[in-house]
């Protein structure tokens, strides 16, 4: 197949003679690979191109006008054959309408909802005419032609036999049909060359070898959303993709939430920031989680360990209660709040957003995980109202079900203080009696205003919320 | 006459794709071939996508294909339409119906497992929608022959004479198909309480949806079931076309037999497909708001293109709420999804870098809740 392609292109310079030998001698398909992002052309023969009105056609059922609802190119826009141009509607049919020719757009004789009549223009399609002249230098090469533009499937008077289907799985799959060897009839491309082509393209960007090789895929990484403690442990693998030669970058406005977000995250920056971190050994919360889970299911609710963490997280604000503060713009005033409305990162269709639970204070564990139940639940079909997302004192972000250990969390304003819990390991770890033992071990990053917090007043709140989730029983002394 | 519902081997699939040369041996040796597949999905995208994918994918010149298919609760509107028009979307979320884009065009119709559907795949030479539904008028007439069943010139079906049991639609690019409903024993109620809108102040050039009285063919017998239904149609299909009453059982979801669907599925259900199709519209309303005993108006204006916010304009009572606050949510709904998480958690946001009062904090709430409520 390596020698087919040469063939291919020797043959149609063969009759030009003005590639120096050794060019087309090292032209063997590895180096073709590398080199296949730059689309070659002769630049001096191409001569004005002529306009072309292109009529509506008979849609069938006797049709004679139909409503223009979207257009898909714009003046100027080049088009291949095959290529939508307009999306039209008539009486329940929505009819596409496909260029009948490479060129480009250079009229558009509709407006949207305008009616178009069937036999009369659409649009003006300057095509380009391919001059039968020896070019008298090399051929310039261009950078890579990106989904956006269209491939010109002609490789200097040889046309790429394909049928439509063909062409459009290879436009849709950014394949330029010149690259594919047809096994078909006067070496068609059929469907088979494609899915052969695209399969070796699988994996990585190598040079093929000689023997074809069908390089398996990887397999894709499958990104847990932020549940609540319940593991499913996944293994990370890297995400595979055909390897296309798109070369354009993308640029596009922020808009939406993520903007919101940058006025809020410019914000939190302010804030001199300072960390403290510190491991959990949860093996007595493991168990009595385990024990309390099917009670909680018998009253519909699912028990995850956050509850857990908030209701610890509370009782330690009522020692430490700076930790539940907002400052004022100067940090001229500083407000205790007086409810522990504790926010959790959630992530959903929007980004990462933060909806808190309201009063933790007053509520029972079982209260706060069937309030995460709910926020869960409307979190993720995209119900969750204002009043559950503001209104929050104090974070903990549990980014330990996508995965990590530590991290560096941001404080979210007017908050002053966040946690984030990394994952649950089993690591060993010494007893008392200096034995070995099977530890589930979660590490904890604190982030705090220094400004109003000061590292003892973060290491002893640690450490007391620490000590509730080591001895939950502990808790119960002091459960209000 | 006994159907026999086999599963198709991929070699049979694989010669069905290049269809280019002429129908495998199993068909009879006519001209023109003819299949006729069932989904094993209901899940409307899935379905959708092979539509799409025998639109693209097969050739049609000497073949025809039935499809049949079902799906669970969903709404689903035409090609050029908009949803805030055509359906209450606010329900839907709250029921978990969903809300899906066909590339047909027409009006809005609801799905449930109750809802037939079929759709002619032709060439475009032979698409000819009065045929097929003649062919299940047929059907039904042959399984019940003292229904009264008939075909409008509008292509819709009409059970007794006035209610509608099928609404049809039609896409046409390098081949054809034509797809319509039929309603055997789906929700009523739930159906015409979720395709009424309730958002106003909509000026839209979508194609709009025509409102009908329906009735399932179950309320006229009780013994007509959609399995007993679908059989009938693809009896009657199969005399038409002079082939065994063989009903291909396919998988949506099998990427041997359809490569390249999963794409599609994925495609359809982007929020870039669904709500970034609908045609450029206004939205101008006024909503009146209850706090501590006082009346507010609230008055909105908003243009939305590709299903972003264009234009915004909000006229609060005057220093209710913060100006600079207000001004700053105009300016950051420009370029947003016309999306009510989206504003939510946008307006949440920007909650965060304004001074903190009680006060300010209930009314945002209040206001915001009301404004996603009444207008998305």
């Amino acid at each position: 197949s390596s020698t087919q392609i040469c063939v291919c292109h020797t043959r149609s310079y063969s009759s030009v003679c003005f590639l120096k030998s050794k060019y087309v001698y090292a032209f063997d398909k590895s180096a073709f690979k590398f080199n296949h992002q730059h689309r070659l052309f002769r630049t001096s023969a191409i001569s004005k191109g002529q306009i072309v009105q292109f009529k509506l056609s008979d849609i069938g059922e006797g049709i004679t006008e139909v409503t223009v609802k979207e257009w898909y190119v714009k003046e100027g826009d080049s088009v291949s054959q095959f290529d939508s141009i307009c999306e039209v509607q008539s009486d329940k049919a929505s009819v596409t309408i496909t260029s009948r020719y490479d060129g480009i757009i250079r009229k558009l004789y509709y407006n949207l909802d305008e009616i178009a009549y069937v036999g009369k223009p659409l649009v003006d399609i300057e095509t380009d005419v391919l001059k039968d002249v020896a070019p008298e230098e090399d051929v310039v090469e261009t950078p890579a032609v990106s989904h956006e533009e269209h491939t010109h499937q002609e490789i200097k008077g040889h046309k790429t036999l394909a049928t439509p289907a063909v062409r459009r799985l290879a436009m849709e799959n950014n394949i330029k049909l010149s690259e594919v060897v047809g096994t078909g009839k006067d070496n068609r491309i059929l469907k088979e060359d494609i899915l052969n082509y695209l399969a070796k393209q699988t994996g990585a960007i190598l040079p093929p070898s000689p023997k074809s090789e069908i390089i398996p895929p990887l397999p894709k990484l499958e990104t847990a959303p932020a549940a609540p403690k319940d593991k499913a442990h996944r293994i990370p693998v890297p995400i595979s993709k055909p390897t296309v030669f798109t070369g354009k970058d993308k640029t596009e406005p922020i808009t939406g939430f993520h903007k919101a977000m940058v006025k809020t995250m410019s914000a939190a920056l302010k804030i001199p920031h300072f960390g403290y971190c510190d491991e959990i050994e949860l093996n007595q919360l493991v168990q009595l989680r385990e024990e309390l889970k099917p009670l909680a299911q018998a009253r519909g609710v699912k028990l995850s360990f956050m509850p857990f963490f908030l209701k610890a997280a509370s009782l330690a604000l009522l020692h430490y209660p700076v930790l539940n503060t907002s400052v004022d713009e100067n940090c001229q005033n500083i407000t205790y709040k007086a409810s522990h409305n504790i926010g959790i990162a959630m992530d959903t269709e929007q980004g990462l957003i933060v909806p808190n639970v309201k009063s933790v204070q007053v509520r029972s564990v079982f209260e706060i995980a069937s309030e995460l139940n709910r926020l869960q639940s409307l979190g993720s079909s995209g119900q969750l109202g204002t009043n559950d997302l503001t209104g929050g004192t104090f974070t903990l972000s549990n980014i330990g079900t996508i995965g990590g250990t530590y991290a560096k969390p941001v404080i979210l304003p007017p908050e002053v203080a966040i946690g984030a819990l990394g994952k649950i390991q089993a690591l060993p770890r010494f007893n008392g009696k200096g034995e070995v033992f099977k530890a589930q071990i979660m590490n904890v990053s604190w982030s705090a205003d220094h400004r109003i917090i000061d590292g003892a007043t973060m290491a002893r709140f640690s450490n007391l919320w620490k000590s509730y989730l080591e001895n939950p029983a502990s808790m119960l002394l002091d459960l209000k | 006459m006994k159907n026999m519902v086999i599963r198709a081997s991929l070699k049979n699939w694989f010669q069905l794709f290049y269809v280019h040369k002429f129908p495998a041996a199993g068909f009879k040796t006519t001209a023109d071939g003819a299949i006729i597949l069932q989904s094993v999905s209901n899940d409307i995208y899935q379905n959708l996508a092979v539509e799409d994918w025998i639109h693209d994918n097969i050739n049609l010149e000497n073949m025809q294909v039935l499809f049949l298919w079902r799906n669970l609760s969903t709404v689903v509107i035409g090609r050029h339409q908009n949803p805030w028009q055509e359906c209450n979307l606010k329900m839907m979320r709250q029921k978990n119906i969903k809300l899906a884009r066909r590339r047909s065009g027409g009006g809005t119709v609801y799905h449930d497992l109750g809802n037939i559907n079929l759709t002619f795949f032709t060439s475009k030479k032979k698409y000819e929608r009065m045929e097929n539904l003649k062919l299940v008028v047929k059907a039904l007439k042959c399984l019940r022959p003292q229904l009264d069943v008939h075909a409008t010139d509008r292509c819709d079906l009409l059970l007794n004479r006035n209610f509608k049991i099928s609404g049809s639609a039609a896409k046409l690019g390098r081949t054809a198909y034509h797809h319509c409903t039929l309603l055997c024993s789906a929700d009523r109620f739930l159906l015409s309480s979720v395709l009424k809108s309730p958002y106003k102040g909509i000026k839209s050039n979508a194609t709009p949806s025509v409102p009908a009285s329906v009735k399932n063919l179950f309320e006229e017998d009780p013994t007509l079931t959609c399995q007993i239904v679908m059989d009938a149609i693809a009896a009657e299909y199969a005399i038409y076309h002079q082939i065994d009453h063989h009903v291909t059982l396919i998988n949506p979801a099998d990427e041997t037999v359809f490569p390249g669907i999963n794409n599609k599925t994925k495609e359809l259900q982007t929020w870039e497909w669904i709500y970034g199709k609908t045609p450029k519209f206004s939205i101008s309303t006024c909503f009146n708001m209850v706090y501590k005993h006082s009346f507010l108006e609230v008055k909105v204006d908003m243009d939305v293109k590709h299903g972003r916010i264009e234009v915004c304009n909000i006229n609060l009572p005057e220093e209710w709420l913060p100006p600079a606050l207000c001004g700053e949510l105009e300016k950051n709904l420009i370029g947003s999804k016309f999306c009510p998480s989206e504003t939510t958690a946008l307006a949440s946001a920007l909650l965060r870098s304004c001074p903190q009062d009680y006060e300010v904090h209930r009314r945002w709430n209040l206001f915001c809740e009301n404004m996603t409520t009444t207008l998305m």
